[in-house]
């Protein structure tokens, strides 16, 4: 803040960046000195954010046996059906698996993600349904290898964990649309007057 | 017309009875006594509110004559199989000027029915990822920065009108403009600096689901905004009590309730809403980001009833994510000629226009649409502008590629009945 010194005339070109990224970026620290820093295990207990690399994964391991019988103990069945369809909730599983198209195999979570490690991520913050957060790394692990097993993703015997789960290969690879790069004040679209 | 006539002679009547009562007053003992004796003054036409009743003195109540409410809105079941309600629509056909009242705001959660109940004394927000200095702050922390207050709608991407709607509050609903107030999150990360690889963040919320979303950098630097106060009091907690996240002009689910968390990457995350955008085709993955323009009458509106031919001012809202509104245009022949409307007050980024144009009805069966077109030069377009743009036949299968902001018609029948066009 307040780093009021004389712009050079070359830096005229530059100053609407400055403007947006603001006179504070200049300066070299914290210009308020307000909040605490936490520690790196405080970050890592509230950092449920699992990446494409897996990085975030907590140890454990798990089967699709196991994620069967947890499918059933856990209440998932009550809600997308016992096989995965049919349910009240989401399907789980594909009703037309082997589409070449594989998006018209239809919105599956476990078998349209990009990342097997959505499939963690989601199944770790979101269920079991008024039961969200109480489920063990193992028990994610195995929940996540029973549906990529039941969509043909792996093998049933293949154990997941912090390592083989980021390598899982999805079976759209990279068959989905990028984000555009976001700037401020430009359209929507580049080209669409709408 | 005929109703405010006589409210004109009652009123009359009632303030003689006033005058009346002021001058007879010293010598009357009681109110009560002079209206059960015989008297030529009219007894008041309507009961008091007691001035000291619950809900008048600590926190203001509306009349018991204003009955407008939000309702269910109708895209999905609501309550669901689960028995919980998802999400809830404004009544624009009531709204008046560009603030939607705090009560009244449109909102949508993943499992709406519960809503995180926060000690706002107890809740932190942490930035942390691709950082210098990782950052917690309390609440009270976060009031101590510089604040802005801007007013911004929001909207659901599941915003879309349908042959099935038969009000404005089912059309158009799953949006909302309010003032808010809060720290800019450029303001925050620059406190905490960002490191050379940032690119994306992902946001968090505190909900049973810790629903979360990825947002490129660029747009945090520049102009999104952690609000804790909201129409001039604090968020309410169907809007992310004590915390949200707004993002302004992007689509309604990017804007985090309850927000607990920013962690800073360098790439796309795919964590748990990202997966809904997730599309085959760029275009339209494209367009479920960033609003484009949109406008839309809300008097008269579906289910409306004009009283006869004569003068209306045709009322309506424009908004953005592009930016502020520059034009807005109403048709009062089915879309042949399109006549300027007049702005109310000045259109601010990102934020509700609201607009009025002088019409005399004729009398005779029409269609009234609006649109508009916003700082960019982005324009609202017909849905027959949108299937030859995308090279589909315009019928009734077609939808909208991403939020759908196309012109919504008003039929109006020669009786003044006001129904959907699309229906």
């Amino acid at each position: 803040m307040g780093s009021h010194r004389t712009l050079p005339l070359a830096f005229a070109f530059v100053l609407p960046v400055l403007l947006i990224s603001g006179a504070s970026a200049l300066a070299q620290g914290p210009s308020f000195g307000i909040g605490r820093t936490p520690s790196p295990e405080e970050i890592k207990a509230r950092d449920i954010s699992i990446g494409p690399t897996g990085e975030e994964l907590p140890p454990g391991k798990g089967t699709a046996k196991e994620g069967a019988q947890l499918y059933r103990s856990k209440g998932c069945a009550a809600c997308h059906g016992a096989t995965g369809l049919e349910g009240t909730a989401p399907n789980l599983k594909s009703k037309d698996p082997k589409n070449p198209d594989v998006w018209a195999r239809g919105r599956i979570l476990p078998l349209r993600a990009p990342f097997a490690t959505i499939v963690w991520d989601y199944i770790n913050r979101g269920m079991p349904l008024n039961r969200e957060g109480t489920l063990t790394a193992d028990e994610v692990y195995s929940l996540t290898a029973f549906l990529l097993f039941i969509n043909d993703v792996i093998p049933e015997e293949q154990a997941l964990d912090q390592q083989s789960l980021p390598k899982v290969k999805m079976p759209i690879g990279d068959n989905y649309a990028s984000l555009p790069d976001w700037k401020p004040r430009t359209k929507r679209l580049q080209g669409y007057p709408f | 017309m005929g109703s405010k006539s006589l409210n004109r002679r009652e009123l009359l009547k009632n303030s003689a009875a006033l005058a009346g009562g002021l001058t007879l007053g010293a010598a009357a003992p009681a109110i009560g006594a002079q209206q059960s004796a015989e008297s030529h003054h009219a007894p008041p036409s309507s009961p008091m509110i007691k001035g000291d009743k619950d809900g008048m003195i600590a926190y203001g109540e509306r009349s018991n004559y204003v009955k407008s409410v939000r309702i269910p809105h109708g895209g999905r079941p609501s309550p669901d199989t689960f028995g919980l309600t998802f999400h809830v629509a404004t009544p624009l056909q009531d709204s008046v000027g560009v603030i939607t009242p705090s009560s009244l705001h449109y909102f949508a959660t993943t499992r709406g029915s519960f809503l995180p109940d926060i000690d706002p004394s107890k809740h932190t927000f942490m930035i942390h990822g691709l950082v210098d200095r990782p950052l917690t702050f309390t609440m009270d922390d976060l009031k101590r920065f510089p604040s802005v207050t801007r007013l911004h709608f929001i909207e659901c991407a599941g915003n879309r009108s349908s042959p099935r709607a038969k009000t404005v509050q089912e059309s158009h609903g799953m949006t909302s403009c309010a003032e808010w107030t809060g720290v800019l999150l450029s303001t925050l990360l620059k406190e905490a600096g960002l490191k050379g690889s940032a690119k994306w963040f992902v946001a968090e919320g505190g909900e049973e689901v810790k629903g979360a979303s990825s947002m490129p950098i660029a747009k945090a630097m520049d102009d999104c905004l952690l609000a804790y106060g909201m129409n001039g009091e604090p968020v309410r907690p169907q809007n992310g009590f004590p915390l949200r996240l707004m993002v302004p002009g992007f689509e309604g689910i990017f804007h985090t309730k309850w927000l607990q968390r920013i962690k800073v990457v360098d790439r796309y995350y795919m964590n748990y809403n990202d997966f809904g955008h997730l599309d085959d085709e760029p275009k339209t993955a494209a367009l479920g980001y960033q609003i484009g323009p949109k406008s839309v009458i809300t008097y008269p509106s579906g289910a409306q009833q004009l009283p006869g031919k004569g003068f209306y001012e045709i009322s309506g809202l424009a908004w953005s994510g592009g930016g502020a509104i520059k034009l807005v245009e109403v048709s009062t022949d089915g879309g042949k000629k399109w006549n300027k409307a007049e702005f109310k007050g000045t259109p601010q980024r990102m934020a509700f226009t609201r607009f009025g144009y002088q019409w005399n009805w004729d009398g005779s069966e029409t269609e009234i649409l609006s649109r508009c077109t916003d700082e960019l030069g982005q324009a609202q377009p017909t849905r027959a502008q949108l299937a030859k743009y995308w090279n589909k036949s315009y019928d009734q299968t077609f939808s909208v590629p991403g939020l759908d902001n196309s012109v919504q018609p008003w039929h109006i029948a020669s009786d003044g009945r006001v129904t959907n066009g699309f229906a």
